[in-house]
């Protein structure tokens, strides 16, 4: 079988790169082959799904129609086995082959398992959560075993929807994060605490600088964990999730460069021409860093995939980088953060500003590199945040309204009166 | 009793069934009369400090708030009214000079409102301005006593005719009204900027007033009319060469004899650079020009003015209509002015002692009629342009004083009342909510130049409409027959006296 | 062809006119309202929408702004659940509320922060939608200085009638 366009992976940067192969050609074959059985998803909603806050039709990001109408044959349940670089073919679980003219990459991470003693023998329990089967399986778990109680390992953006899933649901929850705080890669230690606080208010226990040795079983049924500092957490029911990485199987035997993940240039495109990787399973460029970094986050996913799809169809389009950041409510209070949140002390270069606001329960946090933003936390009050998202990507010198940053009626009015009307009268702007 | 309730003026109605409590009222009230009460969740209103310019009633999205003059009863009399005890009453508390804004509005005779149009009938034919060319265009300036025309041949034997008169500069006007003289200061830019879009729009002229050309308004200025006036702000040569034409100002109707005084507060950076004067100091005209004593003092301003420019545009002069308008009326003109511009006792002004404007001056009509007259039986009526100011409130008004004898008319509460004004008479506050006469960029913004201009465009152009409907019916085509054609007006319930002044027959009279 | 660049009628802000008297915000409301009656909407509708415009005002310079519609939107890329959708016929950012979960992607990448968390209804998110149920946005008509006006695809001004 022969395919102008070929996508690997139909999560959200698979279809984006889809959409945007669309706006330019109108005819080109694509095929988007998946390993999910569902039409599509978000995977970022699954904790949704097991709070019993969505149902499993509403996760869909694209609706039923989404595929015949944008003339794309969707493969699902299907495995890519293989890239053949030289041949520009795609060996499938079938046995098929498929022959490309343009390949995308976009595969996506895979949760890590740590080497957990007594992990292989207590398979029943112990779950991963990043697909939408993970939590269908825990859900068939819960249904059939009376749970009251369940271990998250991890403390980043998975363990803690999955947490707050699993609270909705009125368990326990006992989370155990080996950093000094929750949310590590994202949040300060006041950040962290006071999320840490509303989290136990509603029924969980947060384990710090601490992890998980080993599992004790019966009949193959998790019972018990051991952490490290001794202490023993009776338990019918194990989350692990300690993070992704990218999945790059497919990669590992051809000339496909990569590093952490697959290394692309500013097309988004792998060392091998017509391949092209995006989303999770890519290694693209860090704005603040200017280097290259995997940036596991859903908006950096879609973008990369728009970009690689405009180029895959023949519309050069240089992909500018981004930053990493997130937005994520937990026991009620929203949070939203941005770039470097966290500079450690012997960063001299870097200026913090903060503001705490007990009454309305609000911390908001600014760093500052040379008078120019590179991170900043919103943590109960997130409002119109994404102003400081723009003053990150367009290096803006807050210097003339610096005092402004942390107010209350922070808005487009304290950015200079050139910036402002260049944002407010521009024609748009760019991504 | 010291501590009396202050005097209001109006009463602010509130439809508390309709009141949806959005503040409107409150964020935009200048003088603030509106505020809110969040722990009774009230919007409520001190009638006191309303003064009557229903902005905020025009804003209300659900017409809920009605101003009204306050019903409350003063015992009034034939002789004490209302208004001079209140008078008495501001000045026993304040010792002071009462100030106002606008025109006269004093219930003197009005005698446009005394003047009736003519119409053909049988005799002669009336004109339909839709099917048949009017013209409304007219020049303004000196007109020469001859023209010396020779008929010559051309090299191909063609007849040619050639002026050998030189003619002296003219503004050619597509209707025969002008924006007044109002100064960036008495009002805002905007509205400037208002008035003289719409005046190169209509091909028509604008006026600075004393308060110098602002960059802003450099697009507009060669409509413009710049004036050089006792304080000489603004002047300079840049002033002069980027306009149309130049008028000396010597006094004004609405307050004859008096000098100009812009208080320091409203001269902002913008208006300090525009008059060449320092921020915040106070900007005062003073009554008289002192260089100018007698008529030729003022040829020597004129003459100045003229050599400055090379002779290549009009310079006026702009006097209050006072007893003597007549015989100095021909003084100017044989100054050798090109344009002689009268402002009757209605003229508005953005600040002038109440006293003053109320009781100096006389009626513009009279005046109009009495220098036409006048120029006519010297015979330098062609030397020069009359233009008549002075509280022309409609092309009614407009055509009854190009009949009586003026060439064209000013016109500045009219415009400015199509930009919003609603004749408060508060000018002088500096508080003007509709934007026009302030300097506050809370409120000159209210004002958007793009809408002024357009509705003082529209009035432009209705008046012109209804001008040549009446041209029509007279049976004149073009405005300049109707220039002083006396016998185009009647007159009703004039005595003798006001007949012979006016040079009218009263109606019932034939020709 | 799907084109999801296509460009949408845009509002365009003139703060230089804007009085602040805040009226865009009240017809928003109301047209936003169950029963687009400004006395219903405001007397007794529970609960009253919230504005989508953002009001902001420092001395005296102010103006009112709604999403611009961008051509290449950023919260299209951060929608978690695909609420967030451009319109095809029109090319306006558009929301479905009954897919939003307001998990606040998109109020982080809204680079003019016009994207206003509605925690009154069952917490999703507030935007403008260029009135979609009304032929011309309830903000732009009722604006009595113009300070706000409407520019069709091309930028040409558009006027009601």
């Amino acid at each position: 079988m022969k395919t102008e366009y070929l996508i690997i992976g139909n999560s959200i940067t698979g279809v984006s790169c889809l959409e945007a192969i669309r706006e330019v050609d109108n005819k080109g074959k694509i095929i988007v082959v998946s390993d999910e059985k569902i039409l599509n998803y978000s995977r970022p909603l699954i904790s949704y799904y097991l709070g019993k806050k969505l149902s499993k039709e509403k996760m869909a990001f694209r609706n039923k129609d989404f595929y015949e109408e944008n003339k794309v044959e969707l493969l699902l349940d299907t495995q890519a086995e293989k890239i053949d670089v030289a041949e520009k073919e795609v060996h499938l679980d079938s046995g098929e082959k498929l022959k490309f003219q343009k390949l995308l990459i976009s595969t996506g991470g895979k949760p890590v398992i740590p080497p957990i003693e007594g992990l292989n023998k207590s398979r029943e329990g112990v779950f991963t959560f990043t697909k939408f089967q993970d939590a269908r399986e825990i859900e068939d778990y819960l249904q059939a075993n009376d749970i009251t109680k369940a271990v998250v390992l991890g403390a980043g953006l998975i363990g803690l929807k999955c947490t707050e899933g699993l609270l909705k649901r009125g368990l326990k929850v006992s989370l155990v994060e080996l950093a000094d705080r929750i949310l590590a890669n994202t949040f300060d230690r006041k950040a962290s605490s006071i999320l840490e606080e509303a989290l136990q208010a509603e029924g969980c226990q947060v384990i710090k600088e601490d992890t998980i040795i080993r599992i004790d079983s019966s009949r193959g049924a998790i019972k018990k964990v051991v952490l490290r500092k001794g202490k023993d957490i009776p338990t019918n029911l194990l989350i692990i999730a300690i993070g992704v990485r990218p999945n790059l199987n497919l990669v590992k035997d051809t000339s496909i460069n990569y590093d952490k993940g697959i290394v692309v240039d500013d097309h988004l495109q792998t060392n091998i021409q017509d391949i092209y990787a995006a989303g999770d399973v890519a290694q693209g460029k860090d704005l603040l860093t200017q280097k290259t970094s995997l940036m596991a986050i859903w908006p950096v996913a879609s973008h990369q995939g728009k970009v690689a799809g405009l180029n895959m169809a023949g519309k050069p389009t240089k992909y500018f980088g981004s930053f990493i950041m997130n937005s994520v409510e937990l026991a009620g209070i929203p949070t939203i953060s941005f770039g470097i949140t966290n500079p450690p002390a012997e960063a001299k270069n870097l200026e913090t500003l903060s503001k705490t606001d007990e009454d309305r329960g609000s911390y908001r946090k600014i760093v500052l590199r040379q008078n120019k933003m590179v991170g900043a936390i919103f943590l109960g009050k997130i409002e119109r945040a994404g102003i400081f998202s723009q003053l990150i990507k367009d290096k803006i010198d807050v210097s003339s309204f610096k005092k402004d940053l942390l107010s209350d009626e922070f808005g487009l009015l304290v950015l200079p009166t050139e910036y402002r009307k260049h944002l407010v009268q521009g024609e748009g702007i760019e991504v | 009793m010291a501590k009396a309730k202050k005097l209001s003026e109006f009463r602010v109605e509130r439809d508390e069934e309709k009141c949806i409590k959005c503040q409107v009222c409150v964020r935009m009230c200048a003088n603030d009369v509106h505020t809110y009460d969040p722990e009774t969740d009230t919007v409520r209103a001190d009638s006191f400090k309303c003064v009557g310019c229903h902005f905020c009633e025009d804003l209300c999205p659900t017409a809920a708030i009605t101003i009204e003059y306050n019903p409350t009863q003063t015992k009034e009399n034939a002789h004490w009214k209302r208004e001079s005890i209140y008078d008495i009453v501001k000045q026993a508390r304040t010792g002071g000079i009462l100030l106002t804004g606008m025109g006269n509005d004093q219930a003197y005779k009005n005698y446009f409102d005394h003047l009736v149009l003519n119409a053909s009938q049988v005799t002669n034919p009336s004109i339909d301005p839709l099917r048949e060319p009017m013209e409304l265009r007219i020049h303004l300036g000196r007109k020469p006593d001859k023209i010396d025309c020779r008929l010559q041949m051309t090299e191909e034997g063609r007849k040619k005719y050639q002026i050998r008169t030189r003619i002296p500069p003219q503004l050619e006007l597509e209707v025969p009204i002008l924006f007044t003289a109002m100064s960036f200061g008495s009002i805002s830019l905007n509205a400037c900027k208002s008035l003289a879009k719409a005046a190169c729009k209509f091909g028509t002229y604008w006026n600075t007033g004393e308060g110098g050309l602002h960059r802003d308004l450099y697009p507009y200025a060669h409509r413009a009319i710049v004036q050089v006036a006792s304080g000489r702000f603004g002047v300079n040569e840049e002033y002069l060469e980027r306009a149309a034409a130049i008028e000396i100002k010597i006094g004004q109707g609405a307050k004859p004899g008096i000098g100009g005084h812009l208080p320091g507060e409203k001269v902002s950076e913008e208006i300090s650079h525009t008059r060449m004067i320092p921020i915040g100091t106070d900007a005062l005209s003073p009554a008289p020009h002192h260089d100018i004593y007698s008529i030729e003092d003022l040829k020597q301003l004129i003459f100045a003015l003229k050599e400055a420019t090379r002779y290549t545009k009009p310079v006026g002069v702009k006097i209050a209509a006072v007893h003597n308008v007549a015989p100095i009326a021909s003084g100017i003109v044989r100054a050798g002015a090109d344009f002689v511009a009268i402002d009757g006792i209605r003229g508005g002004t953005g600040a002038a002692p109440t006293i003053i404007r109320n009781n100096v001056g006389i009626p513009i009509e009279l005046a109009i009629a009495a220098v036409d007259q006048r120029l006519r039986e010297e015979g330098i009526r062609n030397q020069v342009s009359l233009i008549a100011a002075g509280g022309f409130r409609s092309s009614a008004d407009v055509t009854k004083g190009i009949a009586l004898g003026a060439d064209a008319v000013y016109i500045g509460t009219a415009a400015l009342i199509a930009l919003g004004c609603h004749v408060c008479q508060k000018c002088y506050t500096g508080k003007c909510n509709w934007g026009i006469a302030t300097q506050d960029p809370y409120l000159t913004k209210r004002l958007n130049p793009e809408i002024g201009a357009e509705h003082a465009g529209n009035l432009l152009r209705a008046w012109s409409l209804e001008i040549k409907e009446m041209m029509g019916g007279m049976g004149i085509n073009v405005i300049d027959s109707l220039r002083g054609n006396r016998e185009q007006l009647r007159a009703l319930g004039l005595n003798e006296v006001e007949l012979r002044l006016l040079g009218l027959k009263h109606a019932g009279e034939a020709w | 062809m799907l084109k999801n660049s296509m460009r949408a009628k845009r509002i365009i802000i003139r703060e230089e006119y804007c009085m602040g008297c805040r009226l865009c915000e009240v017809y928003c409301i109301t047209q936003h309202s169950k029963s687009k009656d400004i006395m219903k909407c405001y007397r007794g509708e529970e609960p009253r929408p919230v504005s989508r415009i953002y009001f902001e005002e420092k001395g005296p310079i102010s103006f009112a702004l709604q999403c611009r519609h961008c051509d290449d939107a950023p919260c299209l890329y951060a929608c978690l659940t695909g609420a967030m959708y451009k319109d095809k016929k029109t090319g306006r950012i558009l929301h479905n509320a009954d897919k939003c979960v307001g998990c606040w992607m998109c109020i982080m990448v809204c680079p003019y922060g016009v994207i206003r968390p509605d925690f009154e209804k069952k917490k999703i998110a507030s935007k403008c939608d260029l009135c979609v149920e009304a032929e011309f946005p309830a903000c732009v008509e009722h604006c009595p200085n113009e300070a706000i006006i409407l520019v069709d695809e091309e930028g040409n001004r558009m006027k009601k009638d």
